[in-house]
């Protein structure tokens, strides 16, 4: 079953990228770990999921790109086309001239509406091609305007008109001081409309992604390629194929099905978070040694813990949930868990981002640019109580 | 769709393309092309063979690598081109011709030629306007590095999506109208400015000096007798005058755009015609374009200025300003000299290794040696020059971390009232002809917040910051600029409900010739000082009621203008020092919504 991968505004399209560069790479990845036989299936599988077949070979990419701007489409279509392995699909992006300017509001209200029809065609196209459709995966991020503002219009269109499948959203939570200075009020606003019309949300953070890469990958001057390509990883680490209960050579056919029964119990609980390991720069894997259990015991440690790296663990237990193991490749582990770690990053963050919005709703800064599009107070208000019986609800866990 | 027309008696046209096929086609491109006005268009195949499209043998190296194709199509790489998307369709006429490689990939080749699709060229336009002396004097220094700029970062000479921000490529042997051509070989640049200023002097200097062909005479608006250094003349007469005229100018200037994104507007606040007839047109501009945002760069008057009125044109002006415009960059000529002098200081203390550039930014000169020929205020326009080049460069170029000039009001205004934003360029040896090696890069974000490096005189870490905006060009990384941020934040000081106000943007792009600079813009209270003593010397003034009688006698002014005026200024100033008072105050912990469970 495939699933079709929605990259929207620069964040989301430059992650989708190294997204599918990794799928790509470790789908054809050279080393023989295991039998032959083995490895044909798993690439099956996997390209099956995430690209259709092209007459003389080269897989395209199930991905439909969305900007308001058009560098980094066309960039990103670009890298795409260059690297010969992949590419992406010759129409399957759709730009504007002029971008959202950071502004929620301007995102949802006016790009959405406007551009609603060639957007969701181009999903239709994307969608119909596909033998059998998973679900869709929409990469965005909630600082911005494009990401934040169309992405939750968008999924709330696909939750009308597919309403059978499955809607994975990858939000990218920004850095603590800032990368946009609005970007709490995005936040804010982009989550509680999520909460209505996703069935779950995967959760990244920059500020982790980013001590990941300093600590434990020993990069020095850390670019955004080098963020996004540790977020591929866990993210293809995710979504690669697993195998079923019938034996070595059968994969499980619905990843986005599998991952929501297991971990979406209650359509209140929705947000999930990637604890992922080993992760290590390339050189330093070649003089480490792994075992399955060892893997899995410290994977279960940073549960526990509630760390996403494996390094300077915080060692305040807290009781945890029963979580899912799925298996994967040998070298690669993941463990794709829901439990209160994600609560309490809610919560901690949460604080963080209402208070700096209370502070700044309370003198009205900044309103009069949201207002300009439509956006009222009532629906911040609206936001605000929505996320906080959302909070609400994880606390009483 | 390519439609081969056969020519008089030639050749029978082949399924794969031989010398002398005669080709039209009309469709749309989305791979790479690079399109070459002399009617060829070539395009090359990573499967070794390349496919020319007209008369010339293929003479740039638009040549895939030999070899490597294994019988699959691989995708053509392209030089020179910018990466395209969508919608426009192109017509291209000419020959095809398809040489090299296997014939299988020279088939491949071939049918990928006639899939041609689309091709898109979707850009930002930029105005400038230019309005009086100041203004067209820094327009000028403008266009100039402009044009250097994107010499240096486009070197085939292709009209692409980063010069297409700010020139239009003409094709002068077009008269009239229609000679607007949008891709292939830059024919002619035509800059995307109107030129205003009522006496000739300065804009025929411009017209008769190197740059006279950047300009369309259709761009400009000229009178003979100039302003007088009065605001009313400027704002009422002229205004009055050449209201038609300026928005005909305006709307055919915007014609050519695909879609318009910012008009920035450049005067000066102490004369007649830039801060009379500039203001004036702020209003115009929102009355016809409202969805177009009007960035304004103001010259504010030094405290040694030599015209006498100056306090009152600016305060006459600044009341437009705070109504009508998105966005005001206010700058001072005390400042900028400053700068300049630091500047010489450092290029002629002998510091080693320094050297002097062959390139130069600053000066419009071609180098050092003309140095001391250059016009008085020459570098010091410079200055604002690349201050309007380096806010826009990541809207032109590309980069991780984009950020358009929306982006900037929006981020940057928390109130409408407080749009008064206090910039700063570091380096300064990037502002200079001279080669200093580069200093650390922390140094440079150390530099952006002091106060003799900002344009205007003003003290931000001093004084609160409502937020911030760093704008980083070059081989900078994000986590050079958050550990910088990190690092200066206990430093400053942000207002409470804003205390991580910032917002950054990387472009890979540097400035020519160097390495990285930075760009920052402050919402900061440390404007205030500025707009105090400027009321001040226009109380001083209007007290004793001096040169009233030139402004009164301008039909439509009233005393009312000045007292309305002043209140206005009183009032924005009264704002900053609300928000001042809450410097010192900790930051409230707002309780949270509480709701049932």
């Amino acid at each position: 079953m495939s699933i079709v991968t929605l990259q929207l505004g620069q964040c989301g399209n430059q992650i989708g990228f190294e997204v599918f560069d990794a799928l790509f790479s470790d789908s054809h990845c050279p080393q023989r770990l295991c039998s032959k036989r083995e490895n044909e299936a798993y690439q099956a599988s996997c390209k099956e999921r995430f690209f259709s077949e092209e007459e003389n070979g080269v897989p395209i990419a199930r991905a439909v790109l969305v900007d308001m701007e058009p560098k980094v489409i066309n960039q990103t279509l670009l890298k795409a086309a260059q690297s010969g392995r992949w590419k992406y699909g010759q129409h399957s992006g759709f730009c504007q001239k002029q971008g959202s300017g950071n502004n929620w509001a301007y995102g949802y209200s006016v790009h959405g509406p406007r551009h609603e029809e060639p957007i969701l065609n181009l999903i239709q196209k994307e969608a119909e091609k596909c033998d059998s459709l998973s679900g869709f995966f929409i990469i965005m991020s909630m600082a911005g305007g494009t990401g934040s503002g169309l992405g939750a219009f968008v999924t709330q269109n696909l939750q009308d008109q597919y309403s059978s499948s499955l809607k994975m959203n990858q939000i990218i939570w920004p850095y603590g001081t800032g990368e946009v200075i609005v970007q709490n009020y995005n936040s804010i606003l982009t989550l509680s409309h999520l909460y209505r019309s996703s069935d779950a949300l995967l959760v990244h953070e920059n500020d982790a992604v980013h001590k990941i890469c300093a600590k434990l990958m020993n990069i020095k001057h850390i670019s955004f390629s080098d963020i996004n390509q540790v977020l591929a990883h866990q993210l293809g680490s995710v979504f690669q194929p697993t195998y079923s209960a019938e034996g070595s050579f059968h994969y499980r056919r619905n990843p986005l099905g599998d991952l929501m029964e297991n971990l979406v119990p209650h359509p209140e609980f929705k947000m999930l978070g990637v604890r992922n390991i080993p992760q290590m720069s390339e050189n330093s894997l070649a003089y480490s040694t792994f075992t399955w259990a060892g893997l899995l015991k410290h994977l279960r440690q940073m549960l526990i813990s509630n760390a996403k790296m494996e390094e300077g663990i915080d060692w305040q237990v807290r009781p945890p949930l029963s979580g899912l193991p799925t298996l994967g490749k040998t070298s690669l582990n993941k463990e794709l868990h829901f439990n209160t770690s994600i609560a309490n990053l809610l919560i901690l963050r949460g604080k963080d981002v209402h208070s700096a919005d209370l502070g700044k709703q309370k003198l009205r800064a900044y309103i009069h640019q949201y207002t300009k599009f439509g956006i009222e107070e009532e629906d911040f208000l609206d936001s605000f109580t929505l996320l906080e019986q959302v909070v609400a609800s994880y606390r009483n866990l | 769709m390519l439609t081969k027309q056969r020519g008089p008696g030639g050749p029978a046209p082949s399924r794969y393309g031989n010398e002398e096929t005669p080709v039209h086609v009309h469709g749309f491109l989305t791979e790479k092309l690079s399109l070459n006005l002399d009617k060829s268009v070539t395009t090359s195949a990573t499967c070794g063979s390349s496919v020319t499209y007209g008369t010339s043998a293929p003479s740039e190296s638009a040549v895939g690598e030999p070899g490597g194709c294994e019988g699959r199509r691989g995708l053509p790489r392209s030089l020179g081109w910018p990466p395209c998307s969508m919608t426009q369709s192109v017509v291209v006429q000419g020959k095809l011709r398809v040489e090299g490689g296997t014939p299988l990939a020279r088939s491949q080749a071939a049918s990928f030629a006639t899939n041609v699709r689309s091709v898109s060229f979707l850009s930002l336009f930029l105005s400038l306007i230019a309005v009086g002396q100041c203004g067209n004097q820094i327009g000028c220094c403008f266009w100039d590095l402009a044009l250097r700029e994107h010499a240096a970062v486009n070197q085939k000479g292709i009209y692409d999506e980063a010069i297409s921000s700010f020139f239009r490529n003409v094709d002068t042997r077009v008269v009239g109208d229609g000679g607007s051509i949008s891709k292939g070989k830059i024919c002619s640049l035509k800059a995307r400015a109107v030129l205003i200023d009522m006496e000739e002097g300065v804009v025929n200097e411009i017209l008769q000096g190197p740059l006279r062909d950047v300009f369309d005479t259709k761009q400009l608006i000229t009178d003979i007798s100039g302003s007088g250094n009065n605001w009313a003349v400027g704002h009422r007469v002229f205004g009055n005058l050449y209201q038609e005229q300026i928005l005909e100018k305006l709307r055919k200037s915007a014609e050519h755009c695909d879609c318009l994104q910012c008009f920035f507007i450049i005067h000066s606040m102490g004369g007649g015609t830039g801060s009379g007839l500039g203001t004036f047109l702020l209003k115009v501009l929102e009355d016809e374009f409202p969805e177009v945002y009007r960035l304004v760069t103001s010259v504010y008057p030094s405290g040694e200025d030599d015209v006498i009125t100056s306090p009152y044109n600016s305060i006459l002006a600044m009341k437009e300003l705070n109504e009508h415009a998105d966005c005001v960059l206010p700058i001072d000529n005390q400042s900028l000299f400053d700068i300049i002098s630091k500047i010489d200081l450092m290029v002629n203390s002998g510091k080693l290794g320094t050297t002097i550039k062959p390139k130069s930014l600053v000066t419009s000169s071609a180098g050092a040696s003309k140095k001391r020929q250059e016009k008085p205020f020459d570098a010091m326009n410079n200055i604002v020059a690349n201050l309007l080049l380096n806010l826009t460069s990541s809207a032109r170029f590309e980069g991780s971390l984009n950020m358009d000039l929306n982006e900037i009001s929006m981020n940057l205004v928390p109130f409408p009232q407080l749009h008064y934003l206090v910039s700063s360029l570091t380096p300064l040896y990037t502002l200079a002809d001279v080669n200093i090696p580069p200093r650390r890069l922390d140094q440079m974000f150390s530099d952006a917040f002091s106060k003799h490096h900002q344009l205007i005189q003003a003290d931000p870490k001093h004084n609160l910051y409502l937020a911030c905006a760093l704008m980083v060009r070059g081989n900078v990384q994000i986590s050079d600029l958050r550990r910088n941020i990190e690092r200066l934040k206990p430093s400053l000081q942000f207002v409470s409900w804003n205390q991580e106000g910032w917002k950054t943007s990387l472009c890979s792009v540097p400035p020519v010739g160097h390495s990285y600079s930075l760009l920052a813009l402050a919402n900061n209270t440390c404007v205030k000082p500025t707009f105090v003593e400027l009321r001040e010397r226009f109380m001083r003034l209007y007290k004793k009621k001096a040169h009233l009688h030139h402004y009164l006698q301008i039909e439509g002014m009233e005393e009312s203008c000045f007292t309305e005026a002043v209140s206005s200024l009183s009032a924005l100033i009264q704002e900053y020092n609300q928000l001042d008072a809450t410097k010192s105050m900790p930051v409230e912990d707002l309780p949270r919504l509480s709701i049932a469970v």
